[in-house]
């Protein structure tokens, strides 16, 4: 008896350590450990040999193909001159750029390291405009993992975003069945994307799917979605779309319905039209849980491989073809180091955007706070 | 004037207009009608013959089509197609999975909220630096991992109680909080790489002990963030009484928090068995034959022949509805549980 009371004091005095180490040790050895193993990896040449793995060191060799050599159509995709489109584009987003600075050194709040950041984000922002200009405005591009991973997020997450709003706004009136909406809305986000990919791919079928009498009106049915390269990606932005819209509309309506009707009520009793009440009210308040929601989903976005992969298998060509999906092959073939080369690249590309884009709507939220 | 304007105006917010309310339903119910249809779509396709699959679209049954459940009846019974050891597999994996997480998930989560910890940042960079030099040396130098490591921590735990004393610099709650869930940025890809490699040199790749250790890993820091919020809402006075009646840490944990916080608890327990029984990117890495998951057995059914949709339909019925299922009895905590993430 004795010896249990002085086992279990014991033990309590170390509860703290014990209550949060295996959590931490847990995502220690799942995060650190294989960033740098990964690194590592990325820097060398791997061999499967009798019982093991034979590692040697050839340094930034599998970056400089992706970037560089022989593998650069498949990361970059193909070069060519812009084109009047593309340099109207590019002048807007400097014009948009220098604004931004502007306002920057013309507030008091400004550092060095402030300003070294926004200079970071610009210059970034800048090559990836640029890149995704080249590939996909001009006749000669075509775009490579990076841009079409681009594309996805990019795209992707404004067009969920702006449904999943518009929905909401429709929602949060007083109309009767909201809750039924509210749950069969839910339904798709539950569903894993693997099973998503197939509903699409039979709801797709151009003679035996569901929609093939409208294919058939159009005469389309000789046509297939799955050989146009444009096709095949909204057909996978689709399947993507199809399963988050019900995320950015649930947070979104929760939002909307934390919103005090008294300030509605107030705006309207002075007289302010509907336009006015969502920009002036709404939005305001909608800011920090939008950007949050964005913040989450562009996170999640890049890591999209199931949908590609089962749909279109990355095809036509590599038009489908996402940065997890690129590594994938890469493994597949055994090329390890490859792989996580593109891995590698990839987190590059996302930690950037998502930091860039918090960067950039900081001040917004800022000023819809006050 | 202005008062009838406003009268009608105020109308419009409380009580749509009949012509809104209207617009409104057909909006929102083309949009039920969207996330319906693909799932009607499966279950009509899995009662029908291959050949009224192939002759083009049928929408009702016992209208358009007599349905049968030959799919059905193949994809369950016979033994040539295996659906069920994937299935049982997915079952059994999740669940595993799910349970730890909420264990080892819900002692950091509470922990984060009762306990106050100062990690030490010298401490956090000397973990890294010996890591790094140990990676090193194994990969370079071809040592033996086992030496490495027992050396390694020896040298780190030195480190430690020679060090720490003299730099004071250290992080708090919060930070360890927002340290777990920035994990999730990370891609997959370029952890799975490593832990591949490793699996392969413990020999434990496609085992059961691999799946769940993985997808523990990937999704402690949900909970971890989730049960933070639900713990956050218990009342403090219970457990300091209990603390001063002598009971232990543990003690207050399993027998009074644990218990107060069984709708969290719960709501957590199935998003975390819905996001282990959709996992595919590390499974697809990490299992092959024996503990192969549904998701990844469906995504390889693409057969020569073309696909057969009937068949298909009958499995992807089988991994949606459990899921459907629990997230419609559990509507409200999952809800829950997303808002907590989102609006503070």
């Amino acid at each position: 008896m004795l010896n249990i009371k002085t086992f279990e004091e014991r033990l309590d005095r170390q509860a703290p350590a014990l209550f949060i180490m295996p959590a931490v040790l847990i995502v220690l050895s799942f995060s650190i450990f294989p960033l740098i193993v990964s690194l590592f990896v990325a820097l060398s040449r791997l061999k499967f040999v009798k019982g093991g793995i034979e590692a040697k060191y050839i340094g930034f060799l599998n970056f400089k193909k992706l970037l560089f050599g022989s593998q650069q159509y498949h990361f970059l995709g193909k070069f060519d001159q812009l084109t009047a489109i593309g340099y109207v584009i590019m002048s807007v987003f400097v014009i948009l750029i220098l604004v931004w600075f502007y306002r920057y050194f013309r507030s008091n709040n400004f550092s060095l390291v402030g300003t070294f950041g926004r200079l970071v984000v610009a210059t970034g922002l800048f090559f990836l405009l640029m890149l995704t200009l080249i590939n996909l405005t001009t006749p000669k591009g075509l775009p490579g993992t990076l841009v079409v991973t681009l594309v996805y997020v990019v795209l992707g997450v404004v067009l969920q975003y702006m449904i999943g709003l518009g929905l909401a706004m429709l929602c949060v009136q007083k109309i009767k069945g909201r809750n039924f909406f509210r749950i069969v809305f839910f339904v798709p986000m539950m569903i894993t994307p693997v099973g998503i990919a197939y509903l699409f791919r039979m709801l797709t079928d151009m003679t035996k799917g569901p929609f093939a009498p409208i294919v058939m009106l159009l005469g389309m049915e000789e046509t297939s979605w799955a050989v146009i390269p444009w096709g095949a990606r909204i057909a996978v932005m689709i399947g993507d779309a199809w399963q988050w819209i019900p995320f950015m509309f649930i947070i979104l309506l929760a939002g909307l319905e934390s919103l005090s009707i008294e300030q509605k009520e107030a705006a309207i009793i002075d007289g302010a039209g509907s336009w006015q009440i969502f920009r002036d009210i709404t939005w305001p308040t909608l800011l920090p849980v939008s950007v949050t929601i964005v913040l989450i989903r562009l996170i999640e976005a890049f890591k999209i491989i199931d949908l590609p992969n089962v749909m279109t298998n990355g095809g036509p060509g590599i038009a489908t073809e996402s940065l997890s999906l690129h590594a994938y092959f890469n493994w597949r073939t055994m090329d390890l180091s490859g792989s996580a080369a593109v891995g590698y690249l990839l987190m590059v590309v996302a930690v950037f955007v998502c930091l860039s884009f918090v960067s950039l709507v900081k001040n917004q939220v800022e000023i819809a706070q006050q | 004037m202005n008062l009838l304007k406003l009268i009608t105006k105020k109308r419009s917010l409380e009580v749509p207009s009949i012509l809104e309310s209207g617009l409104s339903y057909i909006v929102l119910g083309v949009w039920a009608f969207i996330c319906i249809f693909p799932i009607y779509w499966v279950l009509i396709t899995s009662v029908k013959e291959p050949h009224v699959v192939n002759q083009g679209p049928f929408y009702i049954p016992f209208v358009d089509f007599q349905p049968s459940l030959h799919a059905w009846d193949f994809v369950i019974m016979q033994e040539s197609m295996n659906t069920l050891r994937p299935f049982f597999n997915t079952v059994i994996i999740s669940l595993i999975s799910a349970f730890i997480t909420l264990l080892i998930g819900s002692m950091a989560g509470y922990a984060l909220v009762r306990i106050h910890y100062r990690p030490k940042i010298v401490s956090i960079a000397c973990f890294i630096l010996i890591l790094i030099l140990a990676i090193l040396l194994i990969t370079r130098m071809g040592l033996d991992w086992r030496m490495v490591l027992t050396s390694g921590t020896a040298i780190f735990l030195l480190f430690i109680f020679t060090l720490s004393r003299r730099f004071k610099a250290s992080l708090g709650n919060n930070d360890i909080g927002f340290w777990m869930i920035s994990q999730r940025i990370l891609p997959p890809v370029v952890v799975v790489i490593p832990v591949y490699i490793f699996y392969q040199q413990l020999g434990i790749l496609d085992t059961y002990l691999a799946m769940v250790i993985t997808y523990v890993a990937i999704n402690i820091p949900i909970v971890v963030w989730l049960m933070r919020d639900f713990f956050f809402g218990i009342p403090l006075d219970l457990e300091e009484n209990a603390a001063l009646d002598g009971a232990s840490r543990f003690r207050i944990f399993t027998t009074i928090v644990l218990p107060l916080a069984k709708p969290g608890l719960s709501a957590t327990f199935m998003l975390v068995l819905i996001l282990c029984w959709n996992e595919y990117l590390l499974s697809l890495f990490i299992s092959m034959t024996d503990t192969q998951t549904l998701p990844l057995m469906i995504a390889s059914m693409n057969t020569t022949r073309g696909p057969q949709w009937w068949y298909m339909s009958v499995i992807i019925i089988l991994m949606i509805v459990p899921v459907i299922l629990i997230a419609l009895f559990l509507y409200r905590f999952i809800i829950r549980g997303l808002l907590v993430g989102a609006i503070k």
